[in-house]
Order: structure tokens, then sequence, then C-alpha cells
């Protein structure tokens, strides 16, 4: 049943750490049922705009809609894939175990997982292509095993709406096919899933909308129409190292420029 | 010293110091592991010297010298110095470890001139105040022993019933809040909690050294394993084992203060849990190097005379040692591993000190290419 409401709206979104803001003045809107790809320089504030939406970082300003509600409300229907650096690996915890805090949430206080949600993470880590490790200290899997072990956590959060903060980073070119079959699959099953990305090659292929991002939206709709060299730019300053397939070089007077405005869905 | 540790439940003296110092152990190992865990080892050091001050302001007011209260002051001023970290930390650009080590000197020097205050002042029932500065297991009473293992109780009931809320908030914090924990609020109870396993301790091992009961049966446990679960019982039972002997240690030798004694058990637990404990421990690392490598040195060679006879079409067709040395560029060990090989009946050396694989060693060498994937033509080198 898919959801009248779009799955995710920022307006107005405004983060500072200290003085100078980090995401200024977001507007952005995430139907449901798609797949889409943030991209944008190394502290762009890619991050820093999931938490913000996430609740884990308090905005300046700005408001967030889940599928219409606050996240308090909608907090059950979401998934989140933090960064892998974000954690100290050499906790003292297996891979399964890390796979079951993806239901405390459900379990509520105190309860502790018991064997059915036991179960849960073994098929998610199945799912993953991570059977073989359930019982492996985290600190021995390798970064891409551990990238693996993090979106398995997600998997058993059963949510509609996905937040990944670069669940392909140090995933090796195999995986990272499976991986993104996986989050297709996902996406069959009506969910919605919002990753950052930073593989500019693979987002044409991958997602079906992309936000650019850097401190402010620069551009997001559709990527055939607003993933273009002239946006590129201005997200990354400057030169971009980089060139769509099937494309002219450089086309500036080409691209046109009314499309940095968000096409609604 | 076995004697004395039959005492122990003889002894109603020894048995309360004892009950005391494992209890204190206890509840610092269990509580300790998760500061250890979350890189908060220094906070409980800042705590423990900022108690002082708790301690002589208790007792200036009360004028009483009964456990509750004093704990109560040193807890007291042991919040005010964590919260006068966290805000110095959040608010001005003063790192977090100048913020502790700033908090950790002041707190400290205003508990030594209020207790230098005291001695001067306030006559003679003051006297055992500076007990707090290394400990006095001695001077434990029942009453202490109690008013420790309520309260230490209560701070493992909560360590225990919230089990899974503070693994998350120690492991990732970040995960835990778009869950919809309170991390804040969990954090701040599982500060309190460590500031409880400090406070109660402080009369026994002193306000200097008690860090060392947080940090040291931690770190020694996390040695031995790589589930929280188990990191934490090891932890608290280190911890009461090295109390009971501190304790025990002290209590019968004149002059000796039983902080230190604590300490130096638990020091020697650490030691021997960085040199022994199996994966982490350095002799059981370096043991496991050295077979590893030894093996694969084995390995190879057993694998350059299989390239050697593949190359040649012969599995028996022998070769110096020399020749396998310069395949496996710059080794001289060559001949000491062929003798082990042969050994294990792998190789057999001809009559002109020339070598070749047995049948057993043909099989054993296929075996291996097949396993890690090589084919001879593929590798034969020319080093
Ligand atoms: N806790 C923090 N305190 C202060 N500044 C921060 C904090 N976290 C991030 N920043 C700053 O905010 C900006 C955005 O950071 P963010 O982590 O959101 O970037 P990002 O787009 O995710 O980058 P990356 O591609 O490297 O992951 C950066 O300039 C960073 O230095
Ligand atoms: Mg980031």
């Amino acid at each position: 049943m898919p959801d009248a409401d779009p799955a995710l709206t920022v307006r107005d979104l405004t983060v500072a750490y200290n003085e100078e803001p980090v995401l200024w003045d977001i507007d952005w809107t995430v139907p449901a049922g798609t797949l889409t790809g943030i991209v944008g320089p190394n502290g762009a504030g890619k991050t820093t705009l999931l938490q913000a939406i996430l609740g884990i970082e308090t905005p300046a300003a700005g408001q967030v809609r889940i599928f219409g509600q606050s996240y308090e409300a909608a907090r059950d229907r979401v998934g989140y894939v933090p960064q892998r650096g974000s954690v100290d690996w050499d906790f003292p915890t297996d891979a399964l175990d890390v796979v079951l805090m993806g239901l405390y949430g459900r379990l509520g206080w105190i309860r502790r997982p018991g064997a059915e949600e036991k179960e849960e993470a073994h098929a998610a880590l199945e799912q993953v292509g991570m059977a073989d490790y359930a019982d492996r200290q985290i600190s021995q899997l390798s970064g891409g095993q551990q990238q693996r072990v993090f979106l398995a956590r997600a998997l058993v959060q059963e949510a509609d709406l996905y937040f990944m903060d670069e669940p392909l980073q140090g995933v090796d070119a195999t995986t990272e096919r499976a991986l993104f079959d996986l989050l297709r699959t996902l996406q069959q099953r009506d969910c919605t899933v919002v990753a950052v990305h930073h593989d500019l090659q693979t987002v044409p292929e991958y997602f079906d909308r992309v936000l650019l991002l850097n401190v402010r939206r620069i551009a997001s709709g559709p990527v055939e129409e607003v993933f273009t060299e002239e946006n590129l730019r201005r997200t990354y300053g400057g030169r971009v190292g980089f060139l769509r397939k099937n494309e002219s070089p450089i086309s500036d007077s080409a691209s046109a420029p009314n499309r940095k405005e968000e096409s609604r869905a | 010293m076995l004697d004395l540790f039959s005492q122990l439940l003889t002894d109603y003296t020894l048995r309360t110091v004892a009950l005391g110092a494992a209890t204190l152990g206890i509840v610092g190992g269990g509580l300790g592991s998760y500061a250890v865990l979350r890189g908060q080892s220094l906070l409980g050091d800042a705590i423990s010297h900022a108690a002082l001050p708790g301690i002589a302001l208790a007792f200036l007011i009360t004028g009483s010298k009964a456990p509750l209260p004093l704990m109560l002051g040193a807890a007291a001023t042991g919040i005010v110095a964590t919260l006068f970290i966290i805000g110095v930390t959040n608010t001005t650009r003063v790192p977090y470890d100048s913020a502790l080590a700033l908090a950790l000197s002041a707190f400290f020097g205003v508990g030594l001139v209020l207790l230098t205050y005291l001695q001067q002042h306030a006559g003679a029932a003051q006297a055992g105040l500076d007990s707090f500065l290394f400990g006095q297991a001695a001077a434990l009473v029942e009453h202490d022993v109690v008013v420790m293992a309520v309260l230490g109780g209560i701070a493992l009931l909560a360590l225990l019933l919230f089990w899974k809320e503070f693994k998350l908030l120690a492991f990732d914090p970040d995960f835990g809040r778009s869950l919809g924990f309170p991390i804040r609020m969990l954090d701040i109870v599982l500060t309190t909690l460590l500031v409880v396993a400090i406070v109660i301790g402080l009369q026994t091992v002193g306000v200097v050294l008690m860090s060392a009961v947080i940090v040291a049966p931690a770190a020694a446990a996390r040695q031995w394993t790589d589930r929280l679960s188990v990191m934490v019982a090891l932890a608290a039972t280190f911890g009461a084992l090295s109390g009971v002997s501190g304790a025990v240690v002290s209590g019968a030798t004149a002059n000796l203060p039983t902080g230190p004694t604590i300490v130096l058990c638990m020091g020697t637990v650490v030691i021997v849990s960085l040199l022994l404990a199996p994966n982490r421990g350095l002799l059981w690392r370096w043991w496991r190097q050295w077979r590893t490598s030894r093996r694969l040195r084995q390995e190879r060679v057993l694998y350059d005379l299989y390239t050697l006879a593949a190359k040649h079409g012969a599995g028996d067709r022998p070769h110096e040692a020399a020749t396998l040395d310069a395949m496996v560029s710059g080794s001289t060990r060559t001949a000491y591993v062929l003798r082990r090989l042969a050994e294990q009946g792998l190789v057999a050396e001809t009559s002109d000190e020339r070598w070749h694989l047995t049948d057993e060693g043909l099989e054993e060498a296929r075996r291996l290419a097949d396993k890690r994937n090589l084919a001879p033509d593929a590798t034969i080198d020319d080093a």
C-alpha cells in the first residue's frame, strides 16, 4: 500500500555545530518507494543531514516530516545505517549481537532479545552474505564485512524508510552489486531508501533520484534531470574529474540553467 | 599467607575488611568495564580526586564520620566535577583531557586545603579523614560494609537491568538515538553508577588510587574475552580477588596502606593478562606468530619442490637445498626446514645431499596448492 504522503519532507532545515551553519535552509522531498542518492564532497553535511532527520542532531531551524508525521511518531518505520567509522570496532561483541541491536527499538526497555530475535538476525546476516561470520568478533571482520553487518542490522528493523550513510564504503565490486540488488529488492517491497554515495560513476545506474548537497541543496530530483555536469560542478566546486558516459566533455552552455529547481514528484 | 586466608573464616575483623574489599572490587570492576570501553578511564580518576573536598565538607557540616554522609559528599563533588568537565568541553575550546586535568587538580587541591584546615581546627575526631588519601581497610566496620554492599548492589542491579540499553550507549549511541532511546539520560545514569562505584571504595582504597580499581580489572578482563558479558563478570572477579588479597595483606602488615596494596594486586593481574591471555596476550601472540611463520616456511619449501617437480615432470627428482634457497629469495634456513619436513616424512634426502618429495609429500603439496589456489605453472618464478 503506497503512501499518499511523501516518505520524507524536509523544510527550511538549518544545522550549525559552531557559528557557521553546516546545513543551510534545506528543502527536500523524497517520494515514497524511490531509491535516492545523496552526493556531495567531504564535509558537505551529508551525515549531518541524516542525523538531523533522525533526531541525533538538533537542528537550529526547520521541520522534518516522515510519512507526514513527526520523527517520534514515525520512528518505528525508519531504519538507519550509520557511517562505519562512527563506532569502535574493537568493542567486545560479535556480528550477530550487533545485528540484534536493530531489534532493540521493537523490544523496548529492559527486555532482552530471545531465540526468535536471534533467528531474525541470522536471516538478515544471510541476506547480506555474512551467515558464516555470525560469531566473529567484529574487529576481526574486514571493512566491507563490517559494512554488511551494519546493513543487516538495518534490515532487521523492517523499516519502510531507510537512511544509509555510505553503505557501500569499502565494499568490493561484486559485493557492491549484490548489496545494491538487495536495496532494489527492498524498493520492490515498497521501501524507500536514501543512501549517501560517493561513487559518481554508479549514481545513474543505482539511483532513481539524487540530492546534490554542499551545505545548501544544490539540486534534487530524478537522476536524469538533475545529475548534470553543471550541477556537479556547482556541488564540488571547480573541476570535477568526472564525465558522464555518453556525454560530451564540456557543455556548459548546453546544460539548462533552470534545473537547479527541484522538480517535485 | 595461607594462614591469613584461613583466618578469613574465623576472624571477624578480617572478614569485615575482606567483604568490604570484595564489594568495592566487584562493583568497581563491573562498572569500570563500561568506563574503559567508553574511553572514560581518566574520568574515573577525576571523579575520585574530586571526591576529597566533598568528604571534608560533609564532615565539616555533619561533624560525623558515618559512611553515608561522607559518601554523599564525595558523590556530590564528584558529580560537580563531571559536570564541570562536560560543561567546559562543550562551551569552550579547551579539549577534554585538559578539562579533566583541570578539574582533577583543582578539586583535589581544594580537598587538601580543607583537610589541612580540619586537622588544625577540628580536634581529634577528624584524624581518620586523611586515611581517605590512601585508604585504610582496617578502619572498616560492619556498618560501612553494609552501606557499601547496598549501594554497590543497587548499582550492579541497574547495570544488569539496563544491560542492552547501556551496551547500545557504549557501542553506537547515534544508532541508539535513532531508535528513540534517551541516550543522554542513559549516559547520565551510567556515569552516576560509576560515581557510586567510586565513592563506595574511597574509604578502603583512597582517592588517589581509586581510579585503578575502575581501570585495572576491566583492562585485564578485556584481554581474555571478546564478549561484553564475560568481560564484566571477569572484571568483577579480578576486582574481588585483588581487593580481598590487598586488604588482607595490608591488614596483616604494619604500616602498609590498603589502597596501594590492592592496586599492586590489580597491577599483577593486569601484567599477567597482558602477557598470557589467549589471542590478545603478548607471549601468546609471539608464540602463535612463530608457529605460523614456521608452518608457512615449511609449506613454501614443499611447494617449491612441487613446482620444480612439475617443471621437470617427475616428483622424485632430487634438488639441492641451495636451489630451494634461491627460490625463496634470500632465505638460508631451507636446510633446517627440509630436515623438519623429512621428520614428517614429506621429503627425503638422497645420498648426495639432495632432496626430493616423497609420495606423501607430493600428495600434501597438491592439497596445499589446491587450497591456496596455486597452479604450479602459474607461479614458477625465476628468482
Ligand atoms: N560533532 C561535530 N562538531 C563540530 N563540527 C562538526 C561535527 N560533525 C561534523 N562537523 C562539521 O560539519 C561539517 C559537515 O560534516 P558531515 O559529517 O555532515 O559531512 P559529510 O558530508 O558527511 O562528509 P563525509 O563525506 O566526509 O562523510 C564538516 O565541516 C564537519 O567538520
Ligand atoms: Mg559523512
